[in-house]
């Protein structure tokens, strides 16, 4: 393949400690298998590019690896506390300002200031403004700026980019260029080109067959 | 830990946040129980400490639905639980932030609205000592019964039945202290029983509200 860079083979042994390693990992929602048999490899410095048609388990995927929900079977090994993960809803207060929106994430997060984040994504001149009278572009860069502020080696996003003008996509690649420079890492589910370069994960291959999770488990999701 | 106190007590003194709301009705309903009792302020002071309890534990409930739904609908909730905060952290202080914006305004306000009722002389510093070490359980009881149905829509309602039933105790012990104190009565058993309430469900619910929400947040 041509993203072999991303795909070492799970039994390599030589494992770094800063990747984040996904091993035959099998995931379900809502008690169904959605996919199985995955693994990557994400080192520091790089970007893997998910995709996949909708409802093939990417955001399920994303929210297995930031430690919402477990997986069926398979690891995910560098993963604990190094996320930040970014999904639909950005987490944003309306009654707060931007300002203590982010302050409040940088202090929960323990990272350092929040103006190299407002600058980021040009949310210096709106920096006063309560979060609810933001465009939606401007909550999601907004809710992107909070990445910066987590000081976390990984970013896990699920679709960033949604209301985002073309000026706000070109921030955005800034900021994940500026964040691999660093050594950080990103995994994107994304249908748009964000112009990095980076790997291509395509899921569908790991499609899994809609048999219903093994029979104790499902069991036990019912009462979980 | 403080950043998240600190931006839930924002929350709740910013528009739409609630604060005052549970005020409100308990003023509402200790106005409204003397016009349908009767002027009769002999019995009116011999239910005032139960009729303040229960108004006082009715306001809490008002609040609880937006604890933790408002923080599960923004995405809040996911960020949180990938944050390096315990999630059993997090649900002890927004406990905490409940309590501060309802249980101690109640607290404080509890002896103003005695006197609508007629409360005997001794009953005060009783009705405010037992509201202190009671509203506390109300707060951690009340955020484990909205971590539980965080992820329902208007689960609002099914919030309060699941919680109600779980207040009895608190409500029992309270009453009680506030009714001794009010007759001069000996006060330290039912007090005890109280604060052990509080301080049990203090110690053990936050693990409780964790678990469940971890679960829902799947």
């Amino acid at each position: 393949m041509a993203e072999c860079a991303f795909f070492r083979a799970a039994q390599s042994g030589m494992r770094v400690v800063m990747d984040l390693t996904v091993s035959d990992l099998t995931i379900a929602r809502g008690g169904v298998p959605v996919l199985a048999g995955l693994s990557f490899v994400l080192e520091p410095g790089h970007a893997l590019i998910l995709r996949g048609p909708n409802g093939i388990g990417k955001t399920t995927l994303l929210r297995t690896i930031a430690g919402l929900q477990p997986p069926v079977s398979g690891q995910i090994t560098g993963a604990q506390d190094r996320i930040a993960y970014a999904a639909h809803a950005d987490g944003i207060k309306p009654t707060l300002s931007v300002v203590e929106n982010l302050r409040f994430w940088a202090r929960v997060f323990g990272a350092g200031g929040i103006q190299p984040a407002l600058e980021a994504f040009d949310l210096t001149t709106l920096s006063e403004r309560a979060a609810g009278s933001l465009s939606a572009g401007q909550k999601r860069r907004l809710g992107l700026a909070r990445l910066l502020v987590t000081g976390r080696p990984i970013w896990v996003l699920d679709e960033p980019t949604v209301s985002l003008d073309t000026r706000a996509v070109a921030m955005f690649a800034d900021a994940v260029r500026a964040h691999l420079a660093w050594g950080g890492s990103a995994l994107i589910a994304t249908h748009i080109d964000l112009g990095l370069e980076a790997g291509v994960l395509d899921v569908t291959p790991f499609k899994a067959s809609l048999a219903p999770a093994a029979g104790a488990n499902a069991f036990d999701e019912a009462f979980l | 830990m403080i950043a998240l106190l600190l931006r839930d007590l924002r929350l709740a003194v910013r528009a739409g946040g609630g604060f005052g709301l549970g005020l409100a009705f308990f003023l509402i309903v200790t106005v409204l129980v003397p016009f349908a009792v009767g002027p009769q302020s002999a019995l009116l002071s011999s239910i005032a400490p139960g009729v303040l309890w229960l108004g006082a534990l009715l306001a809490c409930l008002l609040s609880l639905d937006r604890l933790l739904a408002l923080d599960w609908e923004d995405g809040s909730l996911d960020l949180l639980a990938t944050a390096p905060l315990p999630l059993e952290a997090a649900v002890t202080i927004k406990a905490l932030a409940h309590w501060i914006t309802t249980g101690l305004p109640l607290v404080l306000v509890a002896p103003v609205l005695g006197v609508l009722l007629n409360l005997p002389g001794p009953g005060y510093l009783w009705l405010v000592v037992s509201l202190a070490a009671g509203t506390p359980a109300l707060s951690v009881i009340g955020t484990f019964g909205a971590a539980l149905t965080v992820g329902l829509k208007r689960g609002g309602l099914l919030l309060s039945l699941l919680v109600l039933p779980l207040y009895v105790p608190t409500l029992i012990f309270g009453a009680e202290v506030a009714r001794r104190g009010a007759l001069g009565m000996e006060t330290l058993t039912p007090l005890l029983m109280l604060a052990g309430i509080s301080a049990g469900a203090l110690a053990l619910l936050p693990f409780a509200s964790a678990a469940v929400l971890r679960v829902n947040l799947r």
